[in-house]
C-alpha cells in the first residue's frame, strides 16, 4: 500500500462499516420489536440499538459480532480443529491455488495455440467463450459427482472447478497480449529471419507480461469463487464453502458472514500478491517507474 | 523511367542512369527491373510501384525522395522482402530478396526506433546477434563496438525510455549494424527528430558510412538531407508510384555540414526540387 493510498482506503472501509451498522439496526429491528412485545417490556431507542447488534441469529450481524466470531474461530482455536476458520480457509486456499495454477497454465497454452494456428483460433475460441456461458453453479455439482464416481474426491475436483473458471481470463488476456506487438516490431523480427519460437520468446512473450498479470489478478479471484462453489455440493465437509452452507442450514448468520469476510480478505490478499508479482516483473523488465 | 510528369524530367532521368553506369564504383548489389506492385484494397487497386527499374552499386549511398504515396517506403520493403512485388524482377546480392533476407544480407532501420522497452540498450543491440546465434563473447564484443560507432558508449545498461529520441534512433542504427550485413536499408530514420538532432545524425551517418563501406538505401522526404547524404538521389512521384529522375551527386565524399551552403549543393537541391515538381500532378496540389 502506501503512495497516498492508505487514507482513501481507510475512508472507504469506515464508510462501509458505518453503512453496515446502520443496516444492522434497520434490518434487525422488526424481530427485536417482536421480542419486546412478547416480553411486554418498555424500551428506549438506545436499548433497541444495543439489542439489534447483539442478537444470536440476526438477519444481518453487526460488524463487531463478525469480528468477535472471526477472532474466536481463528486465534482462539487450534488450526487443526474443525471449528477453526484457518483450517477451513486453508482447505479452500489449497484448492484455489491448485486450480489457479492449472487454469493459468491451461490458459497460456490455449492462447499460444490460438495465436499460432488459424485452425485453433477458429475452432477453440468459440468453445472457450461458450464454456463461460454455462452457470458454474449448474455444472459444479456434476463435476463433483462424476469425479467422485471415478474415485476422485477431495482437493482435485474443486481445483478443477477453479481451473474451469480461471483459464478463461488468462486465454482472453494472453491472446490479446501475444497479438499486441506492433507491426514494426514483427517486421524487425522478419528482417532477422527469426524463427517462430524466437519471435515468441524474444518478442511476444515479454510483450504480453502486463496482459498476463492483469488476467491473473482476475483469475485468482475467480479461482477462489470456484473453490467455494465446489465445496457446496460435497455435503459441507470442510472449507469456507462448507462453513457457508452449514451456517445457512442452521441459521448461523454470524458464521456465514465471518466465512464471507474471511473469503473476501483471502481474495484481496491473493490479488495483492499477484499484483506485487506483476510489479516485480515489470520493474525487472525496466518499465518506467 | 517511362511516363514521367514532363519531358524535362524524362531527359534528366536518362541522363542520371547514364551517369550512374559510367561512375558506378562497385558491383551491382540491388537490381530492380520493371518492378510493379499493386495493393488490392477495398477501394480498388492501388498502384504503389509502377515499372521501377534501378541499380544500386556496392558502396553507394542512394536516397529515395518523393511525396507520400510515391512508393519509396514500399520499394525499400520490397528490397527487404517485407512486401512481394506483383510484377517485374528484383535481385539483392544476386539472389531473390527472400534468399537475401535468409542470408541476413541487410540491416533495416525503421522510422521509429522500435527498441524493445524491456531490454537495455546493450541487449537491444544484441537482439539480432542472439537470433543469429552469435556466441556470448562475440555478442559482447560486437555490442561494444557498434555502440561506440554510434557514440552511445556508456549507455549500455540504460532502458530505452531513459534516452532521448535521437539517442534511441542511434541505438536502432547500432542494432542494424551489429551483424555483418553489407546493406543498410533506412526508412525515414530521422523523420521524427528535430532539425538540430537530424543534422548531427546525418553527419554521423556519413562518417559511419565512410568507415564501414556499406551500401545504404535511404528513404527521406527532406531535400537537403537527400542531397547532403547521397551519392545518388532517386526522385519518385505518386499515383502510380514511379521513378521520375535519378540524380548523380557531384559532391565529394568528404562532406562537412557547411557544404550545404555551396553553389554545387544548391544546384543539386534545385534539380531534386524540379524533379519533384515535375512528377507532382497538379490536380491534387
Amino acid at each position: 500500500m502506501g503512495g497516498g493510498k492508505t487514507i482513501p482506503i481507510l475512508v472507504v472501509v469506515a464508510a462501509i462499516i458505518g453503512i453496515w451498522y446502520a443496516a444492522t439496526v434497520w434490518l434487525n429491528t422488526p424481530w427485536q420489536l417482536g421480542v419486546y412485545e412478547r416480553e411486554g417490556r418498555d424500551w428506549t431507542a438506545s436499548d433497541l440499538i444495543v439489542d439489534t447488534m447483539a442478537q444470536e441469529r440476526p438477519v444481518l450481524p453487526s460488524p463487531h459480532q463478525v469480528a468477535v466470531e472471526i477472532w474466536q474461530t481463528t486465534a482462539e482455536k487450534k488450526v487443526t480443529s474443525k471449528r477453526s476458520l484457518v483450517y477451513h480457509a486453508w482447505i479452500t486456499l489449497s484448492a484455489t491455488l491448485a486450480g489457479f495454477a492449472m487454469g493459468t497454465v491451461l490458459g497460456v497454452v490455449l492462447a499460444v495455440a490460438i495465436v499460432h494456428n488459424r485452425a485453433t483460433d477458429r475452432s477453440v475460441m468459440p468453445w472457450v467463450i461458450a464454456s463461460q456461458t454455462i452457470p458454474i453453479l449448474a455444472i459444479a455439482p456434476m463435476i463433483i459427482v462424476v469425479l467422485n464416481a471415478v474415485g476422485l474426491s477431495g482437493l482435485l475436483p474443486k481445483a478443477l472447478i477453479s481451473t474451469y473458471l480461471s483459464f478463461f481470463p488468462v486465454v482472453v488476456g494472453m491472446v490479446k497480449g501475444l497479438r499486441a506487438p506492433e507491426a514494426i516490431q514483427l517486421d524487425l523480427m522478419r528482417t532477422y529471419s527469426a524463427s517462430t519460437s524466437q519471435v515468441f520468446w524474444k518478442l511476444r512473450w515479454p510483450h504480453s507480461m502486463p496482459y498476463l498479470f492483469a488476467s491473473m489478478k482476475v483469475a485468482v479471484a475467480i479461482s477462489l469463487v470456484g473453490a467455494i462453489v465446489g465445496e457446496l455440493p460435497t455435503g459441507a465437509v470442510a472449507g469456507l464453502g462448507a462453513r457457508l452452507l452449514a451456517g445457512s442450514y442452521y441459521g448461523q448468520t454470524v458464521q456465514i458472514w465471518s466465512a464471507l469476510i474471511v473469503a473476501a480478505l483471502l481474495a484481496s490478499v491473493l490479488v495483492t500478491l499477484v499484483g506485487a508479482a506483476g510489479g516485480y516483473v515489470s520493474r525487472r523488465m525496466g518499465v518506467r517507474p | 523511367m517511362r511516363s514521367a510528369g514532363s519531358r524535362g524530367a524524362d531527359e534528366s532521368a536518362e541522363e542520371g542512369v547514364a551517369l550512374n553506369t559510367a561512375s558506378s564504383r562497385g558491383q551491382p548489389v540491388i537490381r530492380a527491373d520493371h518492378l510493379d506492385l499493386t495493393f488490392q484494397t477495398g477501394d480498388g487497386p492501388v498502384h504503389a510501384l509502377s515499372d521501377v527499374s534501378l541499380t544500386i552499386g556496392k558502396g553507394d549511398f542512394v536516397s529515395f525522395i518523393g511525396p507520400s504515396g510515391c512508393g519509396k517506403t514500399t520499394l525499400l520493403r520490397v528490397i527487404a522482402d517485407l512486401e512481394q512485388p506483383t510484377g517485374g524482377q528484383i535481385s539483392v546480392n544476386g539472389v531473390s530478396p527472400e534468399q537475401a533476407r535468409l542470408n541476413r544480407a541487410y540491416g533495416y532501420v525503421f522510422q521509429a526506433a522500435g527498441l524493445y522497452p524491456w531490454r537495455t540498450i546493450a541487449r537491444n543491440v544484441a537482439l539480432p546477434l542472439e537470433i543469429m546465434g552469435y556466441s556470448k563473447a562475440e555478442r559482447h564484443e560486437r555490442v561494444a563496438r557498434t555502440l561506440e560507432l554510434v557514440n552511445l558508449t556508456g549507455f549500455e545498461n540504460k532502458f530505452p525510455w531513459q534516452l532521448s529520441g535521437g539517442m534511441q534512433q542511434r541505438a536502432s542504427i547500432a542494432r542494424a549494424l551489429a551483424f555483418d550485413a553489407d546493406i543498410l536499408l533506412m526508412d525515414e530514420p530521422f523523420g521524427a527528430l528535430d532539425e538540430i538532432v537530424r543534422d548531427h545524425l546525418n553527419e554521423q551517418l556519413l562518417q559511419l558510412w565512410a568507415r564501414t563501406t556499406k551500401t545504404i538505401a535511404f528513404v527521406t522526404h527532406s531535400i537537403p538531407e537527400a542531397v547532403y547524404l547521397s551519392t545518388r538521389i532517386v526522385v519518385m512521384s505518386p499515383r502510380p508510384g514511379r521513378v521520375t529522375d535519378v540524380i548523380e551527386s557531384t559532391l565529394p565524399r568528404d562532406r562537412p555540414l557547411d557544404i550545404r551552403e555551396t553553389p554545387e549543393f544548391l544546384e543539386i537541391a534545385h534539380r531534386v526540387r524540379e524533379g519533384l515538381r515535375a512528377g507532382h500532378s497538379y490536380e491534387d496540389a
